[in-house]
């Protein structure tokens, strides 16, 4: 299966991706391309690795084996310091959004500004209540802390802290898991919204095939540790793979097998 | 031999905790002294623990002095020796009683802290949410903790010294009816400048060791709310156990010749 986009650098190149916990095996040999500019979408079942996928690049998590080039650097076992160089390169929306509790919102949206950057906090103050502003949020939000605000709200002050040091590659975990529809539509559109604005490269991972269809140019199937289908967005439902047509369809017979057990 | 084979695993679980917790120490001691630092996280954390412990540390050692004066009393009345009184009381509250109290007290309320708070940022992602955003959680939450716990517990145990004394002093006076002056010139004149010393190198020490286990492990929990709690529970239980044998340690290093 190529799950390359044409190009010879892609933004992500993922290789031979292997990463294990104990004898649970998670990632086996996945191979995935991101192109620059381009929005992919992996979908999968509970538990099939795509968080793990994630952390894998952030350096979250160390793989046992394959590599992770961004921008043609191999990222995989670098220390410290160049992690974090080649991590201002990110931005992410986790699925509990991750806000800082001790912070108030604008301070969150502002954190990487101030941290990552070195901006001066009445600056970084200004930007981050544009960036609440380009995610619906008024001023009236900044001094709360995220205590105080709504899941959609959460998951939109979240947003803007992601997209705040302006990334060029952000990651979106389950970005409308726990939203109700409407709500849920609405971070698709902010997610879409802000990736064309930045230009930004996007890799969303989500069980809602709604929201996989909004946002992603590309869709991914993550299946056995391996990426087992990817094509263009429209292509999904003609794929012609019997794992994808029992997950986009969300029927409980056929090829794949829920593990109960983790 | 399967009697043997417990043994074993348990000391290897052991070896590898030991190693786990000397690796942790050492990494948090390398961001702790390289910049950058956090001036704002380690103010907020030299509050937390200095400022916001001396109600309970003042307390503890104003009732610790005053039992001290009070037992004294009773045991060295009975061979005349009720001139020491003052001698007792500030030698054991600058040497053991305030750094060994004030650490275990502040053990309870700001180890737990340290570690349901950091324990609670693990597990809904606030930590991987501090490496994406380029900082090195180490060095935003561990350091300035380590930072703060080493340098607030030797002012909060000074604290205890004076109110310590202060303790005894009320009851050997006012209850015991001896010469303030005499109580005060018998308290100076026993002082020396190690016995003072000696107290505020433990509390360094176990100021240290109570942030490194608050922070060990919350770092490391998981599994939720009753990951969070476990950590909790065991930040308490062994910055407990650490400060009363490092207490021995510094002591036989003090004093042991």
């Amino acid at each position: 299966m190529d799950t390359s986009k044409t190009g010879p650098t892609p933004k992500v190149r993922i290789r031979n991706l292997h990463k294990r916990f104990g004898k649970k095996v998670v990632l086996e040999g996945l191979d995935l391309d991101l192109g620059a500019g381009e929005s992919v979408v992996i979908i999968g079942g509970s538990g099939t690795g795509k968080s793990v996928l994630l952390k894998c690049i952030l350096g979250l998590l160390e793989p046992e084996d394959g590599s992770i080039q961004v921008d043609g650097e191999e990222v995989v076992g670098l220390p410290e310091a160049e992690r974090e160089r080649v991590n201002r390169k990110f931005g992410m929306l986790f699925q509990g959004a991750a806000l800082f509790d001790s912070l108030s919102v604008w301070r969150n949206v502002a954190f990487g500004l101030i941290q990552a950057k070195g901006m001066r906090p009445e600056q970084a103050r200004i930007i981050a209540l544009q960036k609440l502003s380009q995610v619906g949020l008024g001023s009236e939000v900044s001094e709360l802390s995220p205590a105080e605000l709504s899941g959609g709200m959460k998951k939109r002050v979240a947003l803007a802290r992601a997209i705040a040091t302006e990334p060029e590659i952000i990651f979106f975990d389950e970005p409308t898991t726990g939203l109700d529809p409407i709500m849920g539509d609405v971070i698709n559109d902010l997610i879409v919204q802000c990736v064309h604005t930045l230009g930004a490269t996007a890799l969303s991972i989500t069980h809602d095939m709604q929201s996989a269809r909004k946002i992603a140019h590309r869709i991914a199937m993550l299946y056995g540790g391996r990426i087992i289908w990817a094509g263009p967005t429209n292509e999904i439902a003609h794929s012609g793979n019997d794992y994808v047509d029992q997950f986009i369809h969300g029927r409980a017979e056929g090829p794949i097998r829920m593990q109960v057990r983790a | 031999m399967p009697i043997l084979a417990p043994i074993g695993r348990g000391v290897l679980r052991f070896l590898e905790i030991a190693g786990r917790l000397a690796l942790f120490a050492l990494q948090g001691v390398t961001h702790a002294v390289r910049p950058p630092f956090f001036p704002r996280e380690i103010g907020k954390q030299m509050v937390e623990i200095g400022y916001y412990s001396l109600p309970v540390v003042g307390m503890t050692a104003i009732f610790t002095g005053m039992v001290l004066a009070l037992q004294s009393y009773t045991g060295f009345s009975r061979f005349n020796a009720e001139s020491a009184i003052a001698t007792v009381v500030v030698l054991s509250i600058t040497r053991e009683l305030a750094p060994v109290l004030a650490g275990l007290m502040v053990a309870g309320r700001i180890g737990a802290a340290m570690a349901a708070e950091i324990g609670t940022m693990r597990v809904t992602e606030q930590i991987d949410a501090l490496v994406t955003l380029s900082t090195n959680p180490f060095k935003y939450l561990v350091a300035p903790r380590l930072i703060a716990g080493t340098l607030m517990l030797p002012c909060l145990v000074l604290v205890a010294d004076v109110i310590g004394v202060l303790g005894g002093y009320i009851i050997a006076v006012y209850k015991l009816g001896f010469n303030p002056a005499t109580y005060i010139k018998n308290t100076w004149d026993f002082l020396k400048t190690i016995d003072l010393v000696s107290g505020l190198v433990k509390a360094g020490v176990f100021g240290f060791l109570v942030s490194l286990m608050g922070c060990y492990h919350g770092y490391n929990s998981k599994g939720g709310a009753q990951g969070v709690g476990q950590a909790t529970t065991n930040a308490v239980v062994s910055a407990s156990i650490l400060i009363l044998a490092f207490n021995y340690v510094i002591t036989a290093l003090f004093f042991g010749a």
